[in-house]
């Protein structure tokens, strides 16, 4: 069992065409993720040549409309490699043609444009995962997104992460100690962004084949804080966890758009004092997370 | 990106918010002529001259002076402040030299209010702060008498309602002790919708007027502005480069982000060669933990190519106070060898007279090692950054 993507997923790749979405798509094809669409306006008809994981010939059809795609192909899902100044735009395509979960890897869409784009998100069946975020891996049956697959393992615990190697490195962790995953979540690094913490700790807590969670956050904003009070009332399962930043200055974003300690807002220190208050263990270093998860079972 | 108070005042004018009077200044000879046309223009007898920086807390540092002996007394001023070393609470203790000057004609002061607008992250709204404490650090405010911010959030969909900026009015009494209230009311209302056009259209991050204030006469005038905008959106904004001002920004920083690589310089003497912002920054955690102090933040990100990562090699490299390199990477969609080629171009190029601790893991990481292995570079390597993080802490010590 997984969360959110596995083998019913059906996925439509926008930008399929570009370099980064035709890199990523045969990564993603040729880890076994079943791409039943493609989606380039002004490309519709081309067919995007692949190989499977038996390095057999896999044909994707490109569609000018993500309805079209959706429709002509039965596409459920969504992954958006377009570049940042049509990634809202693609967003809010891939939730009017019905799919049920779109990844935007894009980063650097501008924070006006993901406002409007959770608004119009507001009541919507769609899930949304990022901007700014690797994708979401169930291992050994879907990969969406932009990290190494083979550094994962099938298991029984869920990743939440704000980053992306930072993810891969609890992965590697957690796959050398044996400890196999169940799905890894990227929900990025943006200061707007769709599906956050909380949503994907019900999703983890629900699923029966989840035994434990880690949770990668890190400075900026206080979805860690939120997250602490969730997983204090309502988690039933371990959750270690991990917040990046306890050495970074105030007042500097580093490196994600979101990444900032601003009015002494947003300090690791609060961060992981409201985790630890939660029962959440905190690795001391990047290097025992996956330890520090090992250790509550 | 930051902008000066007078960029920001300009951006007022064009959108119909008032403001004062008032002229940039580049060269202190030119204030008293500055001045005394200020003077002649508005009939007021009262100018301030106020030193442009990128921080706040200008006027406790001493770079804002209200001048009350006329011209010539306001060219004195200015060049007192020209040049300075200002320091603020914002600034560090070297503090900002200043460099832009701004002279504004004096106003008739009632009241001082706050106004900011900002990205709220929890509610994904723009939300607008409103305080009767003018002139004071929000912050402050924020933190001792939270109930005296007053805020409203936006519908990004509608735009501001008047009804929320009524409710605002209202509840800092704006009309209080002016002349004809109602009027005062409706002026705050239409400045409110006027800024919430700016943020929106303009693609801010943050945008304060602190004061905001009522005058003897009624008026809603912004004393003051700081403007920041959102870097994502500069693709649309072209006209951002001619309000850049190069020399408020780190050189090194300036330079990293033109080579599209994330850096941040920091005080301790291990140079960091990283990929991804997370792993980034745990790498300088981790680094710490073990007793040592990274020189520096550097995220070569996802998707660099030889070139940007010998350029980021370079810059660690070239700077005097690192004693020690750690090179942590767990490639995804970065590939080793890439890494691992950029090392040694740069390393040809500068040489190499510290230690260098190189951690390679993920996509063609066998590649890489090789590379690095062939180069004959004197490199330890390391399994895990765990380990990294302690041969780099022992080389350095």
């Amino acid at each position: 069992m997984s969360v959110l993507v596995g083998p019913d997923t059906k996925l439509v790749i926008q930008g399929i065409t570009g370099n980064t979405g035709s890199f990523h798509a045969l990564g993603c094809i040729a880890y076994g993720t079943n791409v039943v669409a493609g989606c380039t306006p002004n490309r519709g008809g081309e067919v995007f040549k692949a190989k499977g994981p038996k390095d057999e010939d896999v044909n994707v059809p490109v569609f000018n409309t993500v309805k079209e795609a959706v429709e002509e192909s039965g596409a459920n899902t969504s992954c958006i490699f377009v570049p940042p100044p049509g990634a809202a735009d693609a967003i809010l395509e891939a939730t009017a043609a019905g799919c049920d979960l779109v990844i935007c890897i894009t980063e650097g869409i501008p924070v006006m444009d993901m406002i409007k784009v959770r608004r119009a998100l507001e009541g919507s069946k769609t899930t949304l995962l990022g901007p700014n975020c690797p994708g979401i891996i169930t291992p050994g049956s879907c990969k969406i997104g932009i990290m190494p697959g083979h550094i994962h393992l099938p298991g029984k615990y869920g990743v939440i992460s704000k980053s992306g190697t930072l993810t891969y490195e609890a992965v590697g962790q957690l796959t050398a100690l044996g400890m196999g995953q169940s799905t890894c979540i990227g929900i990025g690094g943006d200061p707007v962004a769709g599906m956050d913490f909380i949503d994907a700790l019900k999703l983890l807590n629900d699923d029966p084949d989840t035994e434990g969670v880690m949770m990668i956050g890190e400075i900026g904003g206080n979805a860690e804080e939120k997250a602490a009070e969730w997983i204090k009332a309502n988690m039933k399962k371990p959750v270690a966890g991990f917040i990046a930043g306890t050495t970074a200055p105030p007042g500097k974003r580093m490196g994600h758009a979101g990444a900032i300690i601003s009015g002494g807002k947003g300090t690791a220190a609060d961060k992981i004092a409201a985790l630890e208050a939660a029962g959440v263990k905190v690795a001391p270093t990047p290097a025992d997370m996956g330890v520090t998860l090992q250790s509550m079972l | 990106m930051n902008i000066h108070e007078y960029q920001g005042k300009q951006l007022f004018a064009k959108y119909g918010i008032p403001i004062p009077k008032g002229v940039p200044c580049f060269d202190a000879s030119e204030a008293e002529g500055i001045a005394k046309k200020l003077m002649d223009e508005t009939g007021s007898k009262v100018v301030v001259v106020k030193a442009q920086i990128h921080a706040g807390g200008r006027g406790l540092g001493g770079g804002v002076k209200v001048v009350t002996g006329g011209a010539a007394a306001a060219g004195k001023v200015a060049g007192e402040i020209m040049g300075m070393q200002l320091k603020t609470h914002q600034t560090g203790p070297e503090g900002q030299k200043v460099q832009r000057l701004y002279i504004e004609q004096g106003m008739d002061i009632k009241r001082e209010l706050y106004l900011g607008m900002v990205v709220d992250r929890e509610t994904r709204k723009i939300a607008i702060m409103a305080s009767t404490e003018g002139g004071m650090e929000i912050e402050k405010v924020a933190a001792e008498t939270p109930e005296k911010i007053l805020t409203e959030f936006i519908d990004p969909t509608v735009g501001i309602s008047a009804y929320q900026a009524r409710n605002l009015a209202f509840a800092l009494d704006v009309g209080k002790g002016t002349p004809e209230p109602k009027k005062t009311v409706k002026k705050f209302v239409a400045l409110l919708g006027k800024l919430a056009n700016l943020f929106e259209k303009e693609d801010c991050a943050l945008c304060e007027i602190n004061p905001l204030v009522i005058s003897g006469n009624g008026d809603v005038i912004a004393l003051d502005s700081k403007i920041n905008f959102d870097g994502s959106a500069a693709y649309r904004h072209k006209e951002w480069a001619e309000l850049r001002d190069s020399a408020e920004e780190d050189p090194i920083e300036a330079e990293a982000e033109a080579a599209g690589l994330n850096y941040v310089a920091l005080d301790g003497n291990i140079g960091c060669m990283v990929n991804g912002a997370g792993l980034a920054m745990s790498t300088m955690d981790i680094i710490q933990h073990c007793g040592g102090s990274p020189a520096n933040f550097l995220d070569v990100g996802g998707g660099a190519d030889k070139e940007q990562v010998t350029k980021a090699f370079k810059m660690i490299l070239s700077s005097d106070k690192v004693k020690g390199i750690f090179v942590n990477i767990f490639g995804g969609i970065m590939k080793c060898d890439v890494i691992a080629e950029g090392v040694v171009a740069a390393t040809k190029d500068l040489g190499l007279q510290v230690p260098l601790v190189v951690r390679l893991e993920g996509t063609n990481v066998e590649k890489g090692k090789q590379i690095l292995k062939d180069s004959g570079l004197k490199i330890e390597t390391a399994d895990g950054m765990g380990d990294g993080a302690k041969k780099i802490v022992a080389a350095t010590s």
